[in-house]
């Protein structure tokens, strides 16, 4: 297990005026109010946490950062510790309320939204399920199961995939006879995505941590809107 | 690891915390904004079978006239959960709909990568329970994780008047009409309130089977009030889902020590950090179920659930660890308990870790089986059929 650096030595390089406007960042989000009302020290998220007992990970640690408004060591958690959490919620179990899971949501989107590195770091390898949920409404196709995403999931994986036409071809539910996608999902529907995406900014998010995946994406749908007849509508 | 003794949950005597906790109902709200012009309230169909919440609010659980929301990880890659889901509909004769303008909620990819924003997730949100209302169909959720993040959804419009004015604006622009569902429905509480009826029709004796339980982290976690409980089922200390169908079907549900741990899908972790979700999955769910229980399978009913503790068996087999032990859905065990295909229909090929001598424990031949749906496969191969049928699969 690594050990988390909180000597607050680490990021010294990272100005305060930064630190503070990241946090005030975070804490302008409109669900700060309801994810962090105090703190009892009593250490009950941390005994219902999954990673607490494979990382050097505390929720505990982070309600407190946030509490005491810590931002030097606030970004030291952002940088080296949030990517770790489950997103699971057993924390939820808060006798104060607190959600830290939630905390954690927030801060993540904070760092992706200002491209941190440790957000990218922490994205590494996961482009291709962002290009396949923004692209097809469906994040795990049966084609993403290949042997080479997934070897130590044994050789199961490998006659799944020689197999994958027939057995998607197999499967009595109407619309699961697809390989690229999880189900059939209609045109019209796919275009209405792409128009959510586009009206609530989605896109500025993915250009944060990754430029090149977001062109891809991009140029998909601006092509397919356009057939649609929203010539209109780009994300420049 | 130290390990707590086996806890017999189900021996301890507990009753439903009707006057405690956090009560958070927003039923009253949801119509209250529907009275002020805010949204339009979709009514659970007739006929509904009422379950108590955790708190002993009544929820209303749709029998037939669903919308099926699929989950994209149990279509996309263990789709006998979902085709399970529709034949147990079938097989009783109810009226569902099983849409292809539905998208995925997105949550998986939300709680991963954090690259969306509240405001997208919720116009998918409502976008897809418009789609819903528009055919004239309630939707009944798939995936536990959906479940969750949309009662968490749900919970921030009506408490965010300025998330409420984007969500609606978006629609307006989609041509769509703002709606919400009057209940959060996920397949498991379809699955318990049909448990009886279930039962009726069992043709197979499961009273030699032991199981352990795992209920998705998204299902009894997040907004943990609205998940269904019961007096009978471990004093209502624990969600009744998965639990309570297994008992209705004669199974033995064996507690452990683990049971509220979650099973390290952990969103990010599953897919480009596999070594936590192996090591959480195998040493603190897999293993502690065989040692404490010995259970023939274990069943949960979630996307995450079933992947990560499936799938993470084979590495935690070459570390020696106590591995072993089938995974499987309520509805796939619902399914079969009612005489559904393992390969048809519960399509088990689909499974990683070994799940023969648990069918054979209950006399199926599963040789006989295979060959049965490779002639099906074979047909296909041939030309002879495009796609298999729900007549094929009988």
């Amino acid at each position: 297990m690594m050990a988390l650096d909180l000597s607050q030595n680490k990021y010294s390089d990272v100005s305060m005026e930064e630190k503070d406007r990241l946090f005030a960042e975070a804490k302008a989000d409109e669900r700060w109010e309801h994810v962090l009302y105090g703190c009892y020290e009593c250490g009950i998220c941390v005994a219902a946490c999954p990673s607490a007992r494979f990382y050097d990970f505390s929720p505990r640690v982070i309600a407190q950062a946030v509490a005491r408004e810590d931002t030097d060591l606030i970004y030291t958690l952002m940088a080296d510790s949030i990517w770790d959490c489950s997103q699971c919620f057993s924390c939820d179990r808060c006798p104060r309320k607190n959600s830290p899971g939630q905390i954690i949501t927030i801060l993540r989107e904070v760092s992706v939204k200002n491209g941190l590195k440790s957000a990218k770091e922490a994205l590494q390898g996961y482009g291709r399920i962002i290009y396949k949920i923004m692209l097809t409404g469906t994040q795990v196709s049966p084609d993403m199961l290949q042997p080479d995403a997934f070897p130590d999931w044994g050789t199961h994986v490998y006659e799944i995939a020689e197999n994958l036409d027939d057995w998607r071809k197999a499967l009595p539910p109407e619309t699961l006879h697809t390989t690229e996608t999880s189900w059939v999902i209609d045109d019209k529907t796919i275009i209405e995505l792409y128009l959510i995406w586009h009206m609530t900014g989605v896109m500025d998010l993915i250009s944060g941590v990754d430029e090149g995946l977001y062109d891809i994406i991009v140029d998909v749908m601006e092509e397919r809107l356009e057939e649609a007849g929203y010539d209109d509508v780009t994300f420049d | 690891m130290l390990h707590l003794p086996v806890l017999k949950a189900d021996e301890r005597k507990h009753s439903m915390d009707t006057d405690k906790g956090e009560k958070v109902d927003l039923t009253d709200a949801i119509f209250q904004l529907e009275k002020e012009g805010e949204w339009i309230v979709q009514r659970v169909p007739e006929p509904y079978i009422e379950l108590d919440t955790k708190y002993g609010r009544k929820k209303k659980i749709p029998i037939e006239h669903t919308w099926h929301h699929k989950s994209c990880g149990q279509c996309g890659h263990i789709p006998g959960y979902s085709a399970s889901i529709f034949w147990l509909n079938r097989e009783f004769g109810l009226d569902y709909h099983d849409p292809t303008n539905q998208t995925s909620c997105t949550a998986w990819n939300y709680y991963a990568s954090a690259t969306s924003n509240p405001e997208a997730q919720a116009a998918v949100a409502i976008r897809n329970f418009a789609s819903a209302y528009e055919v004239g169909y309630f939707p009944l959720i798939h995936c536990g994780t959906s479940f969750g993040h949309y009662k968490e959804v749900r919970h921030a419009l009506v408490h965010q008047p300025e998330l409420r004015r984007k969500v609606k604006a978006i629609m307006e622009k989609l041509g769509k009409p703002f709606v919400i569902p009057e209940e959060i429905v996920h397949y498991s509480e379809w699955v318990l309130a049909m448990k009886d009826r279930i039962a009726e029709r069992q043709q197979l004796d499961m009273s030699m089977i032991t199981a352990t339980v795992h209920p998705a982290c998204h299902y009894h976690k997040l907004i943990e009030d609205d998940a269904i409980y019961d007096s009978e089922i471990y004093g209502a200390q624990r969600t009744a889902i998965i639990s309570g169908t297994l008992k209705a079907l004669g199974i033995n549900v064996a507690d452990y020590s683990t049971w509220f741990d979650c099973c390290g899908f952990g969103f990010r972790h599953i897919l480009v950090s596999r070594d936590f979700s192996r090591s959480f999955s195998v040493q603190r769910k897999i293993g502690v179920m065989i040692e404490e229980a010995n259970p023939d399978v274990t069943v949960t009913h979630d996307t995450g659930c079933v992947t990560t503790l499936d799938q993470s068996q084979f590495a935690g087999k070459a570390h020696d660890k106590k591995v072993g032990l089938p995974v499987m859905s309520d509805s796939q065990m619902a399914a079969l308990a009612m005489g559904a295909h393992p390969y048809k229909v519960l399509q088990l090929h689909w499974h990683n870790t070994d799940n023969k001598a648990f069918l054979e424990k209950l006399g199926i031949d599963h040789e006989k089986k295979w060959s049965e749906f490779q002639h099906e496969i074979q047909k296909i191969k041939d030309g002879k059929n495009e796609y298999m049928s729900w007549e094929d699969a009988k």
